[in-house]
């Protein structure tokens, strides 16, 4: 009796499974298709255009100094166990003569290299936007939610938010080098710089997004939040951020890509380690493997942009209640 | 002369608009007895879910006031539950969670836990609702949504039930459902009930009193009727029931003969009577 419905729901379950598996290899294809499309014209047009410094890189050179800047990052980091490993002999070597022999280990101080810088700037951005973030979001909280506050604040917001990181990094830089005075640093001042201005040129997107979404709050739930006399802090709680968390996400992704983008421009500008730094020396350097690197640092930057877009996007789709929102 | 449980005295509200104030409300005089049940009828537009708004104290009166045991009301409270027209459920919060936030509210010194749990699932078995109390309300119907409103009204124990148009969005069949089982809920706790309805017949069906409010601006209560049919009340035996159809027609005389709805045509410019009666019971 049971078995013609238990098929069906069978054939039922497999249909959709199988319809996505070919709509997933569709689109793989047509992306597929279409970054092939941009290499092979880059790889035409590349060839066909005469810079100071030889012909222009096209993908097989940027495939070249890839490798090339994997070998250096691997030698650089068998100097370094080397160094550590040299020092190590001599202080066992020292002890063995003298047990009373005050012994140390000096740091490494290598040359960064591409991967290196890599790490730098990633920390660099996480803790910028971090920042940001710790005071977009409560501030927009608080100014969102008084009319007032709103009215005070909004014109140095729009004052602000157009400003450009070139114009911000001279005063920050001033700005830390007066204040941040101290014998035995905790954060070297050049990482410092980089993080405020990557805070103050990416903390607006947040800001402003949370404000709407805190103050678009239906005013159904404000009228159940005051019938049951719900306090301040419960009332944000309960009510406020949960309606506000799909606006204050969409801040946060904008926000996120114009730290990232910030980021580059500010450790070019100021020489401050990291990716930027990177694509800078390697203009100065001017050899003709330069360019091919700086299109391997390019592609990079591009990739980790989004990366780091799909991991907000994730952590937004873990956060938000409304899982029937779409989100791309 | 006992004193009233709720009283609404020379009750008036204007609001400002652009174009001076609008006066919305003025006079509106009611006494009501503590278990009573009262709706709320009139056409759309004329002032109910202001009058609702204004003893749920979420508005502010211009004049007179709403008293409750001999206190005036000036803000809103748990003991004055509102359910409102769209449901109102935090739609981040499941069945459960969205009732525990009342209960939570009003409880907190009084009730253990346990007690909270305990007393949070009474209440939606109240409405039929604890097969879904994991549930999200985008997962659940309309019907369903508006019965989980219910149960957090019910569960904050309020003195006075605020209902606005609670079934006006529902098929006919859920709405009776509904009906029905408001009707054994509020027979079995005994809340002080305003309801706003659209429904003649749901007026009548389940009201003690039925307050037909005239045409705004400046509305106020236009007529009474007291229903004196005896509960439990049955909506199949009454349908052939001469009083009930008697009560029915008073109504509805009221609200399409007396206060049928005038309606300013926007270019003619001038006022025309227009014969709404049809298309407003098709609404109602
Ligand atoms: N906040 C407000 N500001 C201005 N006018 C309002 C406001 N609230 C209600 N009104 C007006 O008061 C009248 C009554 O509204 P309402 O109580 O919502 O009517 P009902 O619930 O009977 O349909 C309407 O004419 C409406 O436009
Ligand atoms: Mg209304």
């Amino acid at each position: 009796m049971s078995t013609i419905p238990t098929q069906w729901s069978r054939v039922r379950r497999y249909l959709p499974a199988q319809q996505q598996l070919n709509n997933w290899l569709k689109q793989s294809f047509v992306s597929a298709t279409g970054v092939a499309v941009f290499v092979l014209l880059w790889h035409i047009l590349a060839s066909q255009i005469i810079t100071s410094l030889g012909s222009f890189p096209g993908p097989v050179q940027a495939a070249q100094q890839w490798s090339v800047l994997i070998a250096e990052h691997k030698a650089e980091k068998a100097r370094e166990t080397a160094f550590y490993q040299r020092q190590q002999q001599r202080n066992a070597a020292t002890l063995a003569a003298n047990p009373d022999a005050v012994v140390s280990v000096r740091p490494y101080n290598g040359r960064p290299t591409f991967f290196s810088q890599i790490v730098t700037s990633l920390y660099t951005v996480l803790t910028g936007f971090v920042l940001a973030s710790l005071v977009a979001i409560p501030a927009g909280i608080v100014i969102g939610l008084s009319p007032r506050l709103y009215s005070a604040f909004n014109p140095l917001i729009q004052l602000f938010k157009p400003v450009s990181p070139l114009a911000w990094l001279p005063l920050v830089t001033i700005l830390v080098s007066a204040l941040y005075q101290s014998d035995t640093p905790l954060f070297a001042r050049s990482f410092l710089v980089s993080v405020f201005t990557v805070s103050l040129c990416s903390l607006w997107p947040t800001l402003l997004n949370t404000i709407v979404g805190v103050s678009n709050i239906s005013p159904d739930l404000q009228n159940v939040s005051r019938v049951l006399q719900l306090n301040w802090l419960t009332h944000v709680r309960r009510i406020v951020l949960p309606s506000a968390v799909p606006m204050i996400f969409t801040g946060l992704r904008l926000s996120l890509g114009i730290a990232w983008m910030v980021l580059i421009a500010a450790e070019m500008l100021a020489q401050n380690p990291g990716l930027g730094k990177f694509v800078w020396d390697e203009f100065q350097n001017g050899s003709s493997d330069s360019l091919s690197r700086i299109c391997v640092a390019v592609l990079v930057i591009g990739l980790i942009g989004y990366a780091l877009d799909r991991l907000m996007l994730q952590l937004q789709q873990r956060v938000n209640w409304d899982k029937s929102a779409t989100l791309r | 002369m006992p004193k009233s449980h709720l009283e609404l005295s020379q009750l008036g509200i204007s609001f400002p608009t652009p174009k001076g104030a609008f006066v919305a409300l003025q006079n509106v005089n009611l006494d009501i007895a503590k278990g009573e049940f009262i709706s709320l009828i009139g056409h759309s537009g004329c002032g109910k879910s202001t009058v609702l708004n204004l003893v749920a104290g979420l508005l502010q009166a211009s004049s007179g006031g709403v008293i409750l045991n001999q206190k005036e009301i000036n803000a809103p409270g748990p003991e004055r539950a509102v359910v409102f027209q769209n449901h109102s459920l935090l739609p981040w919060l499941s069945v459960y969670q969205n009732v525990e936030l009342a209960v939570k509210q009003v409880f907190r010194s009084q009730k253990t836990k346990q007690e909270m749990r305990d007393w949070i699932e009474h209440n939606l078995a109240l409405v039929q609702m604890s097969h879904a109390r994991d549930k999200r309300p985008a997962e659940i119907s309309g019907g369903m949504k508006q019965r989980v409103g219910i149960a957090r009204a019910l569960a904050m124990q309020p003195q006075v039930l605020l209902m606005d148009e609670p079934f006006g969005a529902l098929d006919a069949l859920t709405r009776a459902h509904l009906q029905d089982s408001l009707m054994e809920i509020q027979a079995r706790l005994n809340n002080t009930v305003i309801m706003i309805t659209h429904d003649v017949d749901e007026a009548v069906l389940l009201s003690d009193r039925i307050v037909m409010m005239t045409n705004g601006p400046a509305a106020t209560i236009g007529e009474v009727l007291q229903i004196e049919l005896p509960r439990p009340r049955n909506r199949i035996a009454l349908a052939d029931c001469p009083t009930y159809n008697h009560y029915r027609h008073q109504v509805l005389s009221f609200l399409y003969e007396k206060q049928r709805k005038v309606e300013v045509l926007p270019n003619a410019g001038s006022i025309k009577a227009t014969a709404v009666a049809k298309t407003a019971e098709k609404r109602a």
